[in-house]
């Protein structure tokens, strides 16, 4: 970049001050003022091939919709995304745009990228606060009946392109709440889950039917699906599946899976005890065991549910966690501590059998591993015993059972996961496609939006060739 | 929402309900359970289904006054609605011709018991029923149970109806007598399914147990249900509810299910209160 434009700083996300909001569960970024926002996509060069695009998983027309806020059309920047991305409120908020379409931005080179997620936020939210949200144009009715079960992420992105090319289209939900991941396991503080709800309405006015407490392959078949009617039918099931650590006393009271602990506190509102009736015990140190998004997730949820000491207790350094930056800062602000390069080996109880000690290992780093992070090894004889009265199990998620066991015809992956073509989303029974956490195994909001995106593609194609 | 079609007060603070969930009996089978949620503040609890018909599109459940939640539901009339149920949820009872087969309810576990005796007995079995409770005015479906078993003991704590005593005491009678039993199913209490599996385990007869472990979405999704079966971490609510009684760690289970004692107390207790403030 040359001369005349010096580049000016990104602007930065304003927040919720560490010491009220660890009292509370509001979101925490507050999000940019309409100057803030004129001001940071005024830095946009406008590159006439942008990298940015390239680096987003649905291909969002970034520097089109930033030119949009330049000229202060901001409800146009909103639709011009939702073009290709339905849930600009919350991948705005979700996205790993650091890894993503920021990491693309050439402004990096030599400063700090464009803030293109807080952009496509602030776009998000104006249009809902200002503006009747326009349900997109939506084709001549096909009549042809796509089923979506699961109303997360992928499964919204389906519901919305498919009702736009004209399809009937219902969703069935197996929780009483639809918006899976987004409402279950994202906290208030990241995702308020009153945009969720605002994102489901919008799809209802284009259409789509919604029908929670339905568990497919318990309360319906897939076969029952097609006997009733249904063309094509999508699975974004999530993972749904905890994973845990398989040590000695995992099963003591007050170890939770992150998904139990999330739940509770997400969707139950168990922060709210005794206003709403689920319950949450939390201890006076909590340790989180994991080093994701959903660990930081835990860990920032325990601070607020006032436990005196919250540690992260990871196997590999900092620089391996899979968490964003910014959620690992947050913590760390918020007083969680960090505890690397350690392994919990065993867990034991007190004589009621509520957990009271970790048995940890002190580990090293080795050699790459498949994932490209170095492989964390334990050092002999360093184990030593760590205190702690309430503890999250947040590694990560396994396929959930319910609907493979009783589908058999759809094939799974080595992994437990469905074996669905990755372009296409096809399954190995007709008419069955499949995205998401389901098929990938556990990634982000818009990795499975992408998933969805690619099958509601292919589901057309289908009905409209009759060709599998 | 779900209405209310039937109410029944059958018992002290136990109640019969009729609700309807028109998706529920489709692919209903004995041995499974529903979650129910009853308003928009409350928690979703697991309660197993007594009969599903498929015709009305409406499923039976009894429902026992032991936490809010319950309370809650008790204090509700016909015509009024609760916010959700869903089901049918675990694997349904593996119901075979075997022989001769002891099916034990304790409590409002005669309501999960009760289905299941009917399912073994349609299945042509000799079906021996013993039901356990606290006193007479406590015993419920007794007429059902006996339609459908051959032989029937109803046993009372303090002896006020049937005989004085607890199941696992009949269940000794059996086997002193030397009668042949082929399976047990023991369904009630943790401390009663863990009392007749020490028993059988000693006389090498299977028993087959219902886990009422703590669930919130009974869906595999949170793991709060986890059990110990021969020495591995089993969910009830996908890999049961049922198991071999032989290999449950009950005394886990029995621990597990006391996780939320002061929040239920406190919960509980303060609703009474509001409830005697009206």
């Amino acid at each position: 970049m040359s001369g005349k434009k010096q580049m000016a700083p990104r602007e930065p996300m304003p927040k919720q001050k560490v010491k009220e909001r660890i009292k509370n569960f509001n979101e925490v970024a507050l999000g940019y003022t309409e100057e803030q926002a004129r001001r940071e996509a005024g830095r946009c060069i406008q590159c006439p091939k942008p990298l940015c695009v390239k680096g987003c998983p649905v291909d969002i027309n970034i520097p089109e919709f930033i030119k949009l806020i330049v000229e202060g059309k901001y409800n146009e920047a909103a639709r011009k995304i939702k073009e290709d991305d339905v849930l600009p409120c919350m991948t705005g908020r979700v996205c790993p745009q650091e890894d993503q379409c920021e990491a693309q931005c050439v402004l990096g080179l030599k400063g700090s990228p464009i803030a293109i997620g807080r952009l496509e936020r602030f776009v998000a939210d104006y249009e809902a606060e200002n503006a009747e949200i326009e349900a997109p144009p939506v084709q001549a009715k096909k009549n042809k009946k796509v089923a979506v079960v699961g109303s997360g992420p992928a499964g919204l992105t389906v519901a919305a392109d498919c009702a736009r090319m004209g399809y009937d289209v219902k969703i069935f939900e197996a929780l009483h709440k639809p918006g899976g991941v987004l409402v279950y396991g994202i906290p208030e503080f990241r995702l308020p889950k009153a945009i969720v709800g605002r994102e489901v309405e919008a799809l209802k006015k284009m259409g789509v039917e919604l029908e929670c407490n339905v568990i497919v392959g318990r309360t319906i078949t897939i076969e029952q699906l097609f006997e009733e009617g249904f063309d094509a039918i999508f699975l974004g099931l999530g993972a749904g599946l905890p994973r845990f650590l398989g040590a000695e006393g995992e099963n003591l009271l007050g170890i939770y899976s992150a998904n139990e602990f999330l739940t509770r506190i997400n969707l139950m509102k168990a922060y709210k005890f005794p206003e709403y009736d689920t319950p949450i015990s939390i201890g006076k140190k909590v340790a989180v065991v994991g080093g994701g998004n959903v660990a930081m997730d835990s860990a920032r949820s325990a601070v607020r549910l006032g436990a005196q000491e919250v540690h992260i207790i990871y196997r590999r350094s900092r620089q391996e966690m899979p968490a964003r930056d910014e959620e690992i800062e947050n913590a760390v602000e918020e007083g969680v501590i960090l505890d690397l390069l350690v392994n919990p080996i065993e867990f034991t109880g007190d004589e009621n059998g509520w957990v009271k000690k970790i048995k940890m290992i002190k580990m090293e780093l080795g050699k790459e591993d498949d994932s490209g992070r170095r492989r964390p090894v334990p050092i002999p004889g360093s184990e030593f015993i760590y205190n702690a009265d309430t503890v999250v199990i947040a590694i990560g998620q396994n396929a959930n059972p319910i609907l493979l066991d009783a589908t058999p015809q759809i094939k799974k992956n080595k992994w437990g996961y469905i074996d669905a073509e990755a372009r296409n989303g096809k399954t190995s029974m007709k008419g069955v496609f499949a995205g998401g956490d389901i098929v990938t195994g556990e990634a982000t909001v818009i990795a499975a939006m992408g998933t969805g995106r690619n099958s509601a593609r292919a589901i057309d194609e289908y009905l409209k060739s009759g060709k599998w | 929402m779900y209405k209310i079609l039937k109410k029944e007060k059958i018992g002290p603070n136990l109640n019969k309900f009729v609700i309807e969930a028109p998706l529920v009996p489709k692919n209903y089978q004995p041995g499974q359970f529903v979650v129910i949620k009853v308003d928009e503040v409350g928690e979703r609890i697991p309660i197993t289904i007594a009969e599903a018909d498929k015709d009305k599109g409406t499923i039976t459940i009894f429902v026992q006054e032991v936490g809010k939640t319950t309370y809650k539901l008790g204090a509700l009339k016909e015509g009024d609605a609760i916010s959700d149920v869903v089901g049918p949820l675990g694997h349904p009872a593996k119901v075979d011709k075997v022989g001769t087969v002891v099916t034990i309810g304790g409590g409002v576990g005669s309501a999960i018991i009760y289905p299941e005796t009917k399912a073994f007995k349609e299945a042509g079995n000799y079906v021996i029923s013993i039901m356990g409770f606290r006193n007479k005015e406590n015993v419920i479906l007794e007429e059902e149970m006996r339609k459908h078993s051959d032989e029937l003991y109803i046993m009372t704590d303090d002896g006020s109806y049937g005989k004085k005593g607890f199941t696992t005491d009949e269940l000794q009678e059996l086997e002193n007598a030397g009668r042949k039993m082929d399976l047990v199913i023991a369904i009630g209490p943790a401390i009663m399914m863990k009392k007749v599996s020490e028993m059988t385990k000693q006389y090498n007869v299977k028993t087959i147990v219902s886990l009422n472990s703590t669930m919130m979405d009974a869906t595999g999704m949170c793991g709060g249900c986890r059990v110990e079966v021969g020495g591995e971490t089993k969910f009830a609510c996908v890999d049961g509810p049922e198991f071999d009684g032989h290999k449950v760690n009950f005394d886990l289970l029995i621990k597990r299910l006391s996780t939320y004692e002061k929040q239920e107390k406190q919960a509980l207790d303060s609703y009474k209160g509001c409830k005697l403030e009206e």
